[in-house]
């Protein structure tokens, strides 16, 4: 299966990475080669074989539902880009 | 001492200062110079002298009340994707660059200081963080945001990846050990490519609290060292149940020095792995792999038969397969967890942007490198709309196909041996621009990571231009114990895991 370039462009925008027209055409071969290398998983048959989400089927453990974390906030918060007040800083989305 | 003590192993190390012969204050002072010495090699991101000066001075001082472990004061590096207090956690990652983490990861403070909740580590004092492909994306650490590592036996070399760092600075004797992290062959790809040995244990075994996320059904925490037995005491230290990790392996702390020591039943001196049936799938030995490599894997294979072990032929049907449903799955499970790099609670932000989409979409295109953002973008593709069934699904049915295929195998034998990869280190920048051919290099690590099995990657001498080989061993689930005795039995035989290379001797 081979893409086009309005599908590289619609892949970025689902993965928010900015690609300008070079890149695209750049990630356009390098994408469809792998999905060349991948295609030879079609021909196996998997028909009635269960998908393996994880190795030995590891089921997530529940913990009881008490509360465990101090308040941290602040610590948590150093390392972020722009903070204020104990809110996280983004630009304006809503009018 | 007669040997430098840049040459001893951890075992040594530990028994020289539990004799009074050493002090991790000495012991860390020349690793330090030795480091600094080797800044070409280009395996460190990060180090504090002066913090891993303490922390030895601590060590000693808890030596002298009474209070140390087998561990204790012996140096070591950790991988730079599991955060760290008081150095920098960057995964080789521009996006993560200078972030300073508020914890420790739980193998960190195991190996080290102990965690927030007084639980005691095992005192050893880090050196520093090591270079590494980013969000170990990568088998030939060439990925890094800061620059490639080198191979200490031959600097034009790769050092493999993507603990490319950790395996070069054992190599060069800069460190007794490091930790690495495996998600398709991470760990045991780099330790053959350096000639150290590596393990990588079942899924579960070490904690992934701390470890910064790539592909959280396959990534697993492991170490690299100069022998077997070190990489023994090690794993025994960092590995556990850990509440933090929603997938840690609910189970009794394991002894694994004491399982590799373990006398088999109708063994001898001469023949300690006597009735030890180890299976080797000829679809790991296909006509395009390399005759040095080969040759050396088939050297070693002899010598486990000389030590009383048995070789039977085993198929593993489903070993090409294996890169296909690798590189969907892999990525898919990263294009889900790098999501979280959008620029608001930490790492990287771009400066220029005009409203919260382009912020994302421009934070994201100046933080990740090509290699990262491919991956991102095939996982998100395969994950979208109208692909999931045909890709993602196919490849989570395979991979349950292949698991079924080591069991099999395993019915027949005790444990799997094989290449670790199918050529030596390869130049620099040699497989910079194709990354589809440098996908086909992992053929032989990713079946058992897929499986979720602990493998190894154990040195097996040297094939072209002096360069080396490892020998890959695969175990069954949690039987890390029986993969590190035959491991410690070759190198009880053997010294191709105590070669130095010759680059190590001069900085």
């Amino acid at each position: 299966m081979s893409l086009v370039l309005d599908d590289v462009k619609r892949i970025a925008h689902l993965a928010r990475i900015a690609v300008d027209e070079r890149e695209a055409e750049g990630y356009l071969h390098q994408l469809s080669s792998i999905l060349e290398l991948v295609e030879q998983m079609q021909a196996v048959d998997t028909t009635g074989i269960e998908p393996m989400a994880h190795a030995q089927d590891v089921v997530l453990r529940l913990r009881e539902d008490a509360v465990t974390e101090s308040d941290q906030h602040e610590m948590f918060q150093s390392c972020a880009p722009q903070v204020e007040a104990g809110l996280y800083l983004v630009p304006k989305v809503v009018e | 001492m007669s040997r430098a003590l840049h040459e001893l192993g951890v075992a040594q190390l530990g028994r020289a200062m539990a004799a009074g012969e050493l002090s991790s204050l000495e012991l860390t002072q020349h690793l330090l110079t030795r480091v600094a010495a080797f800044e070409h090699l280009g395996a460190f991101l990060a180090r504090d002298s002066e913090l891993a000066l303490q922390q030895a001075r601590e060590a000693d001082a808890r030596r002298a009340a009474g209070r140390a472990g087998p561990l204790t004061g012996v140096p070591i590096a950790h991988k730079d994707v599991f955060v760290t207090r008081g150095l920098a956690s960057t995964a080789g990652s521009k996006m993560l660059a200078g972030y300073a983490s508020p914890f420790d990861a739980t193998v960190v403070a195991r190996l080290g200081q102990g965690d927030a909740g007084g639980q005691a580590g095992a005192g050893m004092v880090m050196l520093g963080k090591l270079n590494c492909d980013e969000f170990a994306m990568g088998s030939s650490n060439e990925n890094s945001a800061f620059g490639a590592a080198r191979n200490p036996w031959n600097l034009q070399r790769v050092p493999g990846g993507s603990s490319g760092g950790s395996a070069a600075a054992v190599a060069a004797r800069l460190l007794p050990a490091a930790t690495g992290t495996d998600t398709g062959g991470s760990i045991r790809q780099p330790a053959s490519f350096c000639g150290v040995s590596g393990i990588k244990p079942t899924y579960g075994v070490c904690s992934r609290y701390g470890m910064i996320a790539f592909a959280s059904s396959l990534d697993q925490a492991g170490v690299l060292a100069r022998s077997a037995e070190d990489c023994a005491l090690l794993l025994s230290a960092m590995s556990g149940f850990d509440p933090h990790d929603a997938t840690s392996a609910e189970r009794a702390p394991q002894d694994f020095h004491a399982q590799m020591l373990q006398m088999r039943d109708g063994a001898t001196a001469a023949r300690p792995l006597q009735g030890l049936r180890i299976g080797l799938p000829r679809e790991f030995f296909p006509a395009a792999l390399a005759p040095d490599v080969a040759a050396a894997v088939r050297a070693a294979l002899a010598e486990l038969e000389k030590l009383g072990a048995a070789l039977v032929d085993v198929s593993l049907p489903r070993t090409e397969l294996s890169i296909p449903v690798y590189y969907i799955i892999a990525p898919a499970e990263a294009s889900s967890n790098l999501s979280r790099f959008d620029g608001v609670k930490f790492g990287h932000r771009a400066s220029d942007y005009t409203d919260l989409r382009s912020m994302y979409e421009r934070t994201r295109a100046e933080g990740f490198g090509p290699e990262v953002k491919r991956r991102i973008m095939i996982g998100t593709y395969v994950l979208s709309h109208g692909y999931y069934d045909a890709y993602y699904l196919q490849a989570q049915k395979l991979r349950r196909m292949i698991a079924d295929d080591f069991q099999a195998c395993f019915a027949q034998c005790d444990l799997i041996a094989g290449p670790v990869a199918p050529s030596v280190a390869w130049k620099l920048a040699q497989q910079m621009d194709d990354p589809v051919k440098a996908y086909l290099a992992d053929i032989f690590t990713l079946p058992a990571s897929l499986a979720g099995l602990p493998g190894m990657s154990v040195p097996a001498g040297f094939g072209a231009e002096g360069l080396p080989v490892g020998l890959q061993l695969i175990g069954n689930y949690f039987d890390e114990g029986r993969l590190l005795q035959a491991a410690h039995a070759l190198q009880q035989a053997t010294d191709w895991h105590a070669r130095t290379p010759a680059e190590a001797g001069k900085p």
